[in-house]
Parts: structure tokens; sequence; C-alpha cells
């Protein structure tokens, strides 16, 4: 049965992509679905609770809630999938040089990264975004480097592992060389796990973006954004609840819809694991 | 095994003298300048040239970096900023607040999220596998900045059980300690069940079912002490995931921590205090890491050899 086969078995797999989907048709025709203006601003409608006009209800400057969710989703979807390419890329390439070619360059790279990962995670990005200034842009790069440290990390255990077992030590005794256990015997099975990695960094990133734009210092105003919108609804959090838990459950779903799939993907590709006992 | 021990100590130093190096070196390329924001838009340019000398910023980096590590070596790690304390002291003031506060989520993650994620691996499929991974699904989804409002709505407001924020007694402890872990709890449970169903795959494993050992010596021997080896990577990293996730946790419910000081010391560009801050995070990660490393020599012989 191939690894689609398998992925389509699962329920919550595809109640997962058909979130993604929802996502990504959200983000791509925002300018026709929103309701509204997602700027507009009426003052005397201020905290108004969902009804017919504003369905999920309207902020503190009287803005459409709902249309800043769907607008929300355009930064949410654009910083994930840039983020996670960055982290893939750096992190693929920097793990796979470590762990393989080994001696005094692994020693660096991962005092390297070892000095990365020593910032609590929302630090270094923040820092980061300090440095390049805030933006939607700015928070993709910062989000995107704060992946790369564990990416690499992640990368050379595998590598490390796998140019350990048995099966790659009998490969390099039949006079396979590096680059064909590399190619063969050792990516084909970091990828699988990295795969199923990249999908909960998606969410992971999501996550980061959000919060860094709750702190203020992520996306800025008036760009709508999940996570500054929070924070925004934090301040009115006891008259009108609605303002802040709204958009915090479109980052939920976001978030939740990139885990199913990265859980049917780790299913679909490595069925061992599926009911096994 | 003591070879390996000192030498992993002796890496320790170069690590944190790169924290030091890099956190200097973002703080040096923020935008603004700490000094015409401490003294005002309408200072003269005497009084900010005279404070710059003060503080040192008129020498290059490499100089400050070299006085700033002498200091730290003499346990001398400036004065705030904003307040003109002693950092050493703003810090003393506020680590107690955020170790409990992490301590007491990792404590929660590990317990929880081990206990689910192996009786989910060793029933996969099971209603409880079934809850239990749903359930951490959404601990996984959730941005913890939220998760602590939507708990200060229902059991602060609504319910009245616990206090809306600040500290003092174990009840304001609850709110924030659950709202931190959260994430880590789903984090384990998950990297938990994968390990041991990865580990439980193996043929060593199927080798000891087929020669006739019980199914718990299986669990116990084979199965949990070559899963730990993840878990235990995971646990190490969540730690900081933690630190970070503090940030959030004490800035919505007014936690008086180390992350609320970070918060405030960014905003105020008070940097000395944020390498303070930084760097007593980092300290605490790196220790915990090397705990984490040095514990594999325990479980796996194979690495001590090596190393």
């Amino acid at each position: 049965m191939s690894a689609w086969a398998r992925f389509r078995r699962n329920r919550l797999a595809l109640l997962g992509l058909a979130l993604v989907a929802v996502l990504a048709v959200s983000a791509a025709l925002a300018p026709w679905l929103a309701p509204l203006d997602p700027a507009r601003q009426s003052l005397i409608e201020k905290r108004a609770t969902p009804g017919a006009k504003y369905v999920l209800g309207a902020d503190e400057f009287g803005r459409d809630i709902l249309s800043r969710v769907i607008y929300g989703s355009r930064v949410a979807l654009l910083v994930g999938v840039l983020s996670m390419l960055i982290a893939l890329a750096g992190g693929l390439l920097l793990g796979t040089v470590a762990g393989f070619i080994g001696g005094w360059l692994d020693a660096v790279l991962m005092r390297g990264v070892e000095i990365l990962l020593a910032f609590p995670y929302l630090l270094l990005a923040l820092a980061i975004v300090a440095m390049l200034g805030p933006g939607v842009l700015n928070t993709t790069i910062a989000v995107g480097i704060w992946g790369v440290p564990a990416v690499t990390r992640i990368v050379r255990g595998s590598v490390l592992a796998l140019r350990e077992a048995e099966y790659v030590g009998a490969a390099r005794a039949l006079g396979s060389p590096g680059g064909a256990l590399l190619r063969r015997h050792i990516l084909p099975n970091v990828l699988p796990g990295l795969i199923v990695y990249a999908t909960l960094f998606m969410a992971n990133a999501i996550l980061l973006e959000a919060a860094l734009s709750f702190l203020g210092l992520g996306v800025q105003p008036p760009t709508a954004s999940w996570g500054l919108m929070v924070s925004t609804g934090r301040d009115v959090l006891l008259v009108a609840p609605h303002v802040a838990t709204v958009p915090g459950l479109a980052i939920m779903l976001a978030v939740l819809a990139f885990n199913l799939v990265g859980d049917g993907l780790r299913d679909a590709l490595d069925p061992r694991l599926r009911g096994a006992a | 095994m003591l070879t390996f021990v000192v030498r992993r100590l002796l890496l320790a130093v170069p690590v944190l003298l790169g924290v030091v190096f890099v956190v200097m070196l973002t703080i040096d390329l923020l935008p603004g300048d700490a000094v015409t924001l401490m003294l005002g838009e309408h200072a003269t340019k005497d009084a900010v040239a005279a404070l710059r000398e003060h503080l040192g910023l008129d020498k290059p980096f490499a100089v400050r970096y070299v006085d700033y590590v002498g200091r730290l070596v003499r346990g001398d790690l400036g004065r705030s900023i904003q307040q003109n304390r002693p950092v050493a002291i703003e810090l003393a003031d506020a680590w107690p607040a955020t170790l409990q506060l992490t301590v007491a989520a990792l404590l929660l993650a590990a317990v929880v999220g081990i206990v689910a994620g192996v009786v989910s691996a060793v029933w996969p499929n099971s209603l409880f596998d079934a809850v239990a991974r749903l359930a951490s699904l959404f601990g996984l989804s959730m941005p913890i900045f939220w998760t602590g409002l939507v708990l200060i709505v229902i059991f602060s407001l609504w319910l009245r059980w616990l206090p809306v924020g600040g500290a003092g007694s174990l009840s304001h402890l609850v709110l924030p300690a659950i709202t931190l872990a959260l994430p880590s709890v789903a984090m384990v449970s998950r990297m938990t069940r994968s390990a041991v169903l990865d580990v439980l795959g193996e043929d060593y494993v199927r080798t000891a079912r087929a020669k006739g050992v019980g199914e718990a010596w299986v669990l116990g021997k084979h199965a949990l002490r070559n899963a730990f080896i993840p878990i235990l990577t995971l646990l190490g990293l969540q730690s900081g995931q933690l630190m970070g996730g503090a940030v959030l946790t004490e800035t919505v419910f007014a936690w008086p921590g180390l992350g609320r000081l970070m918060v405030k010391a960014i905003f105020a560009r008070d940097y000395v205090l944020l390498q303070g801050a930084v760097l007593v995070f980092a300290l605490a990660f790196v220790v915990i890491n090397l705990l984490v490393d040095l514990s594999y020599g325990l479980l796996d012989p194979r690495v001590g050899r090596q190393g």
C-alpha cells in the first residue's frame, strides 16, 4: 500500500489536511472572503458582541474580527512556510556535515549550535527581530534562524546514530563510498523523521510569530496578525472576552491542522509504528 | 567516564563565552540608543556623550567584551541602567520565582508526559491512546499566552477558585505552572509514545520476546532504557522552551520572575540588565543539558567510550 493510501485512511490526518486547505484558501482569497475591510474602524461599535453584522464580534476599535482573522491567516501561513524552509535548509546542511564528517568541524558546528540553543527560544528570535526591526519579513527570518540549531541537532543526531548502524557498517565494508552511504543509506532514514519535524515546525513557527506579535515585537499594527489581536483583546478581557479568545482559537486551529497532518505523515511514512504492539 | 565529564565541563565554558558574545553583538545592533532613550529627546549632546563614556559605550566592541567577561569572572554583572542597582541583586530577587515556576512545570511535563506516553505506546490505538493523543494535539496547538488568558477567565473570573495573577501562595502557582507545562506535557508524551513504539519495533525486542522474556521485562529492560535517550534529550531541550515560555507566562500572570524582568529590560533598552538575565537563563540551560549528556553515559555505555 502506498504512503498516500495509508494517509487517506487516517481520518484525523484528513481533517488536518482539510483545515490546512481552509487556511490556504482563506489566505489566498482573503479580499473576497472577508465580509468587511479588516482595517475599517467604527468606534461606536467597539467591542460589539458576535451578531448579524459582526459574525465574530468587533474589537476595541470596532474592526470586524472575522475579517481580521481571515486576513491573519495570510501572515500565519507566510511566516510559517518561509521560516520552515529557512530552518530546514540550514539545519539539513549543517547537521549532515557535522554528523557525517565529524572531527573538529563537528565540534565547532555543535558548539555554535549549543550557543544558539542556550537562548530561551523567544529571546533568540526576539534579539534577531530587534536587530532587523519588526515586521512580517523580519519576523519570518527570525523564526527561521531560530529553527536552524534545533534541526541541525536532530539531523546530526540521526546521521551519527545511522553512521554507526550495522547495515551502514556492512555497506561500508562492501566498499560503498561516503557519498553513496549518505545518499542511499543514511539520508533516506533521516528524512521521514524530518518531514514530521517540519510539520511540527510549521506549528511552532505560527506559535512563535503569534508570541512575538503578542509581546509587541513581531508583526506591527495595523496588519492583522492573530497574536497581535490576542494582545489587543487582553486589555478588555474582563469586559469582552471574545476579542482575545476568537483570534486565539484561530491560532490553535491552524497549529492543530499542521500537527494532525504531521501525525498522519508519520504513520503513513513509517507504517511499522502504526498498530505495532 | 571521568575524562568525559571533565571534557564536557570544559566545553561548556566556550558556550557561555559565545552566549555573552552573541548577546552583546545583537544588543550592539539594536536600532534604539539606550543613552538617548534614558536622557530623553531633549538631552544635550554633551550629556549623552558623558553618559556614554560613563557606561563604557564609547569603547570598541572587543574592549567592552573583554571588560565584561573580566568583570563577570569576579561576579560583577554591572549596574542596571533604569534602577541603577547591581544587576546581580535584581536577578537574585527575580530568580527564585522563575525557578519555582519552571521546576513545577518541568516536573508536571516529565511525570504526566512520560506516563501518558508509555501507556499509549504499550496499548496503541486503545481508548486511552486516542484520548491522550487528541489531548496532546490540543496541548501542542494552544499558544500559551492564550491558554493563560482562557484559564484566567475560567478559574479566576467564572469559578473564582484561583487568583488572577501575582505570586505568594501555592494557589498563585497553579495556573501559571499548568499554562507553562501544557505544551511540554504534550511534547513529552508524543515523544515518549513514538520512542517506545520505535524501540518495541526493533529486532532485539522481537528476539527477546521470541526467547520467552516476559513483557514487563521487555518493556523495562529493553524498551524504556533505550527510549529514554531521546526522551531525555527532549526534556533537556524542553527546559529551554520552558524558560522561554516563562517570558510569556510571567507576562500574562504578572509573575515576578526573570522573564518579566527581561521583557521590561528589552522595552527599556536596559542592556546591562538584559545581558545578565540572558546569561542566567543560558547558564541554567547549559548545566541542564550537561546533566542530560552525562546521563547518556549511564544509560548507554557506548557513549562514555566514544567521548
